[in-house]
């Protein structure tokens, strides 16, 4: 069972990316790499359970800090900096 | 045997931070209303929980109905809250709810990005999570 | 041992659940029409995808720590995924990247309250 969530966790991923590689705007990439984040730090908790050992836990906590440190990081500097234009 | 000094420096080093964060002036002075949060425990987040599991649920089908029924509207009103905590509270309960986000957030005004024209409607000064949120601020003991 | 089989059988119904609202979150975020709407369908992977399989891993786990780092990863996201989308939307506004909205209805009575 946990397989099974860990294959839809991938299939999620998967989706995102292609949001990633065609969203026409950056905010539709950056929300993409946002989902994949959650999906990865869900993989990495759901990993842990598969392969009996939970200690994986520790990186999944690390890993959705990281997500949410580096999404507004982006952002801040996406509106102060200029890094690109949002092409319509 | 480890864990015990794995705690104790964990605890230390977490003291340590807040020593430093207040020396620089930097720590949140108000600090975060525990006797708020314990109230919320069991009056409002089982509701708020409630409410994310009914609008998933509704986005959901809205996904996965072939038609596509999106009407997108962009909700202004005023929040009856007061208190920073209360605004916020509100504001990310907005978000949370699957089918609603908060796109602008001041004391004077929200704005609210809905993904159906019924969800819209639902937000809005005197709405159920309007009054629900006010009702958590309105504690006497937050206004000394 | 009814008892777990009871847990068990729950906390996979919770595992399956959740992975089911991640898809949908996944499929929705391809199939919605413009960046605002990708975000609402974007916010049930969020919330009750991850919640659903966060609360699954827990049923199996039970009163441990290993049940006390899920909680610390539930509450994270509980707290930290309605902040993304906040400022990833109003960064998107203030940016300029105009939402599509749906056309205001016939009837005046029966549009929501644009202001208060």
């Amino acid at each position: 069972m946990f397989a099974a969530a860990a294959i839809a966790l991938l299939v999620t991923a998967a989706l995102a990316l292609a949001r990633a590689a065609i969203g026409p705007t950056v905010f539709d990439r950056l929300q993409a790499a946002n989902t994949i984040g959650t999906c990865a730090m869900l993989l990495v908790a759901v990993m842990g359970f598969l392969n009996g050992r939970p200690e994986f836990l520790d990186l999944a906590i690390i890993y959705g800090l990281l997500n949410v440190i580096g999404m507004v990081a982006v952002l801040k500097f996406f509106r102060q900096g200029k890094l690109g234009e949002a092409d319509e | 045997m480890p864990a015990p000094f794995l705690l104790a420096a964990g605890v230390g080093s977490a003291l340590l931070v807040v020593w430093f964060a207040r020396r620089l002036n930097i720590a949140d002075r108000e600090g975060h209303p525990v006797h708020l949060a314990w109230h919320a425990l069991f009056s409002y987040w089982p509701w708020l929980l409630k409410e994310i599991a009914v609008s998933a649920w509704q986005v959901c089908r809205i996904v996965l109905d072939p038609k596509l029924p999106v009407s997108p509207t962009l909700v202004r009103f005023k929040p009856s809250q007061i208190t920073d905590v209360g605004l916020v509270t509100h504001a990310n309960s907005i978000t949370l709810t699957p089918g609603t986000i908060s796109v602008e957030v001041s004391r004077d005004e929200f704005l609210v990005h809905a993904l159906t024209r019924e969800g819209a409607a639902g937000v809005r000064r005197g709405g159920e999570m309007d009054k629900r949120v006010r009702a958590l601020e309105s504690r006497p003991e937050l206004f000394p | 041992m009814l008892l777990d089989l009871f847990s068990d059988l729950a906390s996979w119904a919770c595992l399956l659940a959740g992975s089911f609202f991640c898809i949908v979150g996944g499929i929705g975020l391809l199939r919605m029409p413009d960046f605002y709407t990708r975000v609402h369908a974007a916010s049930l992977t969020d919330t009750l995808g991850a919640g659903l399989i966060l609360l699954g891993l827990l049923l199996q786990a039970g009163f441990t720590l290993v049940g006390a780092k899920l909680l610390m990863i539930a509450l994270l996201i509980f707290f930290a995924s309605p902040t993304a989308s906040h400022a990833l939307t109003r960064a998107a506004l203030v940016r300029g990247l105009a939402p599509k909205l749906a056309p205001p209805l016939a009837d005046p009575l029966e549009t929501p309250p644009s202001k208060p």
